[in-house]
């Protein structure tokens, strides 16, 4: 299963097997990595599951779609590596990815 | 500060409250009642990727096991709570067990409106609110089947759309003169219409069903307009508040548990949250700003006020409604509330697939309607929170970008 590393913004990591198929966001709500909201469980409708993705696993990452692009408007702290980890699927190409998540979703 | 705290109700509302209460530091008792054999889960996916398969049941459940453990929450699956005995501070349990609270909060949700006509209770008519509805449903999700969908609410059309999807003959049967009426404007009822008759589904408005027939099952629904063959049916006509244990109680009940702008009820120890409190709703402009709301959305913000409150906290509830809705390769998404009577702002083409309808009431925005068009909808609901009057020629003007408006 393809590893994950989630650092918080106090710098806690929490490295978790997430399934493929998974979202990023999911990974994190089940493996109770703080700083992850997602409200409205993987929908794009609350922009509250916001992350930075290392910049080296940036290219590895299907580009954000319009519909990510402007729902990451609406999320404070917004950097060129913000996403919404919802629409980010886990696949074994991932295995090791890193993302952070920000000091607060609202 | 109170030493225990019971919830009713293990859905969106009763998970989010035992997260917030811990982390606002509650560190009394906690007893968290679900009446459902599974651990708490979301709904909105049941209507679309979990019934459609693409979604294995351990994902929709909201938190893993380990969350209640540490948040040190009793989480009672299978239990069902039937009275309050307010005097005593104690929950009755159907196992004549009973549970002695200092706060109590109700988020018992709502369940389907049972449709009252002849031969409802024939197998083959299905209703869709929890895991067990979908588990029987989906067997029947086989090309070529037909079935006859009553109701074209958000349920019933997202249900349509995904038999549609599978090869189904979908007929849906709606009682209005359009779908979704309750919910969006005539336009964006308009062009989902289309969008349903696009793909193969056979609507037909302004049709109720009259009664099901079949010998060993439904075989067939009668509506006015003729009798329509069916292998199975799917009801979607809305849901009804559970206040019933908040009315026998003693508590104040009208269409929902009546709860205050802190979410407290007519007992100063007893609160409600979510799809079963009727609520004052700073967005909501009639009935006296009365409403109820059924919405992941009411459920959770509603949930964080309650845990504000229980702890003696109280924040008045301003929250701006959002809902969505999922169907074929479109996605809907609402925020506010829109009233009879507002001015309508339509930008963009809905032949492009990609448009919004915004309701506006002295020159500010109420609500907004967005199909797929993210955009409209995320800075719209920041402009409803806002309050600011804004520009509406800009507005209707889809090559002023969003973002200029806001």
């Amino acid at each position: 299963m393809p590893k994950i590393t989630y650092i918080e913004h106090n710098g806690k990591e929490h490295a978790v097997e997430v399934p493929a198929g998974w979202t990023v966001m999911e990974g994190a709500v089940k493996n109770r990595v703080p700083g992850i909201d997602a409200d409205c469980g993987g929908a794009c409708a609350c922009a509250t599951c916001h992350v930075y993705v290392d910049p080296a696993w940036k290219e590895k990452i299907p580009a954000r779609t319009e519909m990510e692009e402007s729902m990451l408007d609406f999320a404070l702290d917004v950097k060129p590596e913000s996403r919404l980890s919802c629409q980010i699927k886990v696949k074994p190409e991932l295995n090791g990815l890193i993302v952070r998540t920000p000091k607060s979703q609202h | 500060m109170t030493d225990s705290i019971v919830i009713i109700g293990a859905g969106q509302a009763g998970v989010q409250a035992v997260a917030s209460l811990r982390a606002e530091g509650f560190t009394g008792k906690l007893t968290l009642l679900g009446d459902e054999p599974f651990p708490p889960y979301q709904r909105p996916p049941l209507s679309k990727a979990y019934l459609a398969g693409d979604f294995a049941r351990e994902r929709l459940f909201l938190k893993p096991g380990a969350f209640f453990a540490e948040a040190d929450c009793n989480l009672r699956l299978n239990t069902k709570a039937l009275h309050v005995d307010r005097d005593a501070h104690l929950v009755h349990l159907e196992n004549h067990e009973a549970l002695s609270y200092g706060k109590l909060l109700l988020t018992t949700g709502a369940r389907v409106r049972l449709i009252p006509v002849a031969g409802h209770d024939l197998p083959g008519v299905h209703y869709l609110r929890g895991i067990e509805d979908v588990d029987l449903l989906r067997p029947n999700l086989v090309a070529g089947k037909r079935v006859v969908i009553v109701g074209g609410g958000y349920i019933g059309l997202e249900v349509a759309a995904v038999a549609a999807k599978h090869g189904l003959e979908v007929t849906v049967l709606e009682a209005a003169s359009r779908v979704m009426e309750r919910a969006v404007s005539p336009l964006v009822s308009k062009f989902y219409e289309q969008e349903h008759v696009r793909h193969g589904v056979h609507l037909m408005l302004g049709a109720a069903a009259k009664h099901f027939e079949g010998h060993a099952r439904v075989e067939r629904v009668i509506t006015e307009q003729g009798s329509l063959e069916a292998d199975f049916v799917l009801v979607g006509i809305g849901v009804v508040p559970n206040d019933e244990i908040a009315g026998a109680s003693g508590l104040t009940v009208a269409n929902g548990i009546v709860v205050d702008e802190f979410t407290r009820t007519s007992d100063p120890d007893i609160f409600a949250a979510g799809d079963c409190t009727n609520h004052p709703n700073f967005y909501y402009a009639r009935d006296n700003g009365r409403v109820r709301l059924e919405s992941v959305q009411n459920a959770i913000d509603q949930a964080k006020h309650a845990a504000l409150a229980m702890l003696g906290r109280p924040k008045t509830y301003r929250e701006v409604p959002w809902f969505w809705s999922d169907q074929y390769d479109l996605k809907l998404q609402i925020a506010g509330l829109a009233l009879p009577g507002d001015q309508i702002v339509p930008r963009g083409d809905p032949a492009s697939r990609k448009f919004a309808v915004f309701h506006l009431r002295a020159g500010k925005i109420s609500a907004v309607e967005a199909v797929n068009a993210a955009p409209e909808y995320i800075i719209g609901r920041k402009l409803i929170a806002e309050g600011k009057t804004v520009d509406t020629d800009a507005l209707g003007d889809p090559e002023i970008p969003m973002k200029s408006i806001a």
